[in-house]
């Protein structure tokens, strides 16, 4: 009896230990972001002096300030000139990569294993040894100060990891579902966007959620390529506001930097049923 | 020509990447390694002057503090976020309730951890009068200037990465899922228990997924330049400088492009060294299963 009893309070004990852990590892993770959720509230000096995040006096005020910014811009021309870059990057990358994998998954060519080969190596090539001569090239194409280098990279199927990610799904695709279509006269490129692409959806939708996501945050490109504000995409304007003043109103930066971070937020909530979607529908079908 | 392409009909569905390859990344490969035996400087014609920028390198103390910051972090880095990610998962993979919920909430970081916006957030909890030290004097200690001191700085840096663990985390979830149950049940008939379990089965079996979050990880964690370059601009007194943010500096502030090139080549090789070696090792420690 004595021995069940202890059996039981040990596995209560273990119960409680790990709940204990993830609620306190979770609250240690998020209470930065809540407590910016709050703070982003608050007046500027009321921020510096509670460990609270509940403000004393709600105002909306840093949010409209914010927007309006110390420049001669707001944020809506900032998030504008975001999305200029980002929605043909999307569009550019989902199209390039999934012809650039069908291509791969489907054929037999001429130095394939070559080609194939190359593409892996590239997952690995530690790009920061290639962004001096990139900005070089770019320079001599007379593209510095336009979104070109940003976007044109991005319609030849640049980011090798969508490729390869595409490449896995299609090769999970039955072939017999193409050799039908072929056999009712379809060509290639009809195979691919009757029969390929429809099964392809959730993959595709995977590609594009995730490059949405890396673009809307790339620090790097823009800050090596836009120079002129009237350009900037919201990372350059927030860092042009931390950096601005020596003065920093630290409750207008909090507030935009809780505006840029929606989309992303937005985006991964709603992609999150679609990856479960994705990963079930495939394992079942499977 | 057309005979050649109707035979390899695949070649034409990966030209656009083909060009993509060769122009943007190829290229300037190759480029990269000329530049790096030249003094361009953006306004000059180059001249080949052999080893001298690799010298230079070498014999600065600037770079040298500079590839040993860069060591620091990523070993305080990896080891920390994988152990974490693993830990987690581990205690995650019991049956919880509200999986979800924690799932959610250890991934968002990962999500937003790139952005210019969580920098931002960084260096304000970390302030001299940020968030962190409200809290310590709240609780009566001494507060600490985390990002004005050389001792603290890159530590919070580092912080800053190992917070995005969730990403590694969803990996070793899914891989842990993915152990047999048998392997346990046979082991709990034998007396084994839960912690030699975990050292014979669970981790074994883990091995190819720790495998590809450790490379992964070491490949990104040697090229971070946005947390510090946002967060401390490698300061206080270069103790944040990484590799990336000094190469950054000598092409795009001073314009050594030729200076900077041999930084990112002795990165390069850097990173090459820890991958291939990392490789290598495989055999002695990842097991595969055999199916």
């Amino acid at each position: 009896m004595n021995k069940i009893l202890n059996k039981k309070t040990k596995k209560n004990i273990n119960i409680f230990f790990r709940y204990g852990v993830l609620v306190f590892v979770a609250l240690i993770m998020l209470y930065p972001l809540i407590w910016l959720f709050g703070a982003s509230f608050k007046s500027n000096t009321d921020i510096f002096t509670s460990v609270g995040f509940w403000p004393k006096k709600f105002s909306l005020t840093p949010y409209i300030n914010g927007w309006k910014t110390s420049t001669e811009y707001t944020f809506t021309k900032y998030f504008l000139n975001t999305f200029t870059i980002v929605v043909p990057k999307v569009l550019g990358t989902v199209i390039s990569c999934v012809i650039t994998a069908y291509g791969f998954a489907r054929f037999k060519f001429f130095g394939k294993k070559t080609l194939f080969a190359t593409l892996i190596s590239t997952l690995l090539l530690p790009s920061v040894v290639i962004y001096i001569p990139q900005f070089l090239i770019f320079r001599y194409f007379g593209w510095l100060d336009t979104y070109l280098p940003l976007i044109v990279p991005s319609l030849l199927a640049f980011d090798t990891f969508f490729v390869f990610m595409l490449i896995q799904f299609i090769r999970g695709i039955p072939k017999e579902l193409e050799e039908a279509a072929k056999i009712d006269g379809c060509n290639s490129i009809q195979t691919l966007w009757y029969v390929v692409v429809p099964v392809l959806k959730p993959a595709i939708i995977s590609v594009a959620l995730l490059q949405f996501m890396w673009s809307m945050n790339d620090f790097l490109g823009p800050l090596l390529y836009i120079s002129s504000v009237d350009k900037y995409p919201v990372v350059l304007a927030l860092r042009m506001a931390m950096d601005a003043s020596s003065e920093i109103k630290w409750n207008e930066l909090i507030s935009m930097s809780i505006v840029t971070l929606v989309p992303s937020l937005v985006v991964f909530f709603a992609a999150q049923k679609h990856f479960v979607d994705g990963v079930t529908a495939g394992s079942v079908k499977g | 020509m057309k005979k050649f392409f109707s035979k390899n009909k695949g070649l034409l569905f990966i030209i656009p990447w083909l060009l993509g390859l060769v122009v943007f990344r190829l290229v300037p490969f190759a480029l990269s390694l000329g530049l790096s035996f030249t003094d361009y400087q953006l306004v000059n014609v180059p001249h080949f002057i052999g080893l001298q920028n690799y010298k230079d390198m070498f014999a600065n103390v600037e770079y040298r503090g500079s590839f040993l910051t860069t060591m620091k972090y990523v070993f305080l880095t990896v080891p920390f976020k994988l152990s974490f990610a693993l830990f987690i998962a581990y205690i995650l993979n019991f049956k919880i309730k509200g999986v979800n919920f924690f799932r959610t909430a250890y991934y968002i970081p990962s999500i937003l951890g790139g952005s210019v916006a969580i920098a931002i957030l960084w260096r304000f909890i970390f302030a001299a009068d940020g968030l962190i030290n409200i809290g310590l004097g709240f609780i009566g200690l001494p507060t600490v200037n985390w990002l004005g001191d050389t001792r603290t700085a890159l530590f919070t840096v580092c912080l800053l990465r190992v917070w995005q663990f969730g990403s590694a985390m969803i990996i070793f979830l899914a891989a842990l899922k993915n152990i047999p149950t048998e392997l346990y049940e046979a082991a709990e008939i034998d007396g084994a228990s839960k912690f030699s379990m975990f050292f014979r089965i669970t981790l074994p079996m883990l091995t190819p997924v720790i495998f590809f979050n450790f490379v992964m990880q070491l490949v990104e964690a040697f090229q971070e330049f946005k947390g510090p370059y946002l967060i401390t601009q490698g300061g206080p007194r270069n103790s944040t400088m990484l590799l990336p943010v000094l190469i950054y500096n000598n092409a795009f502030a001073y314009f050594k492009m030729g200076y900077a090139s041999a930084i990112a080549w002795s990165l390069f090789l850097v990173i090459m060294v820890f991958t291939l070696f990392t490789f290598k090792s495989q055999k002695s420690w990842v097991h595969y299963s055999d199916d």
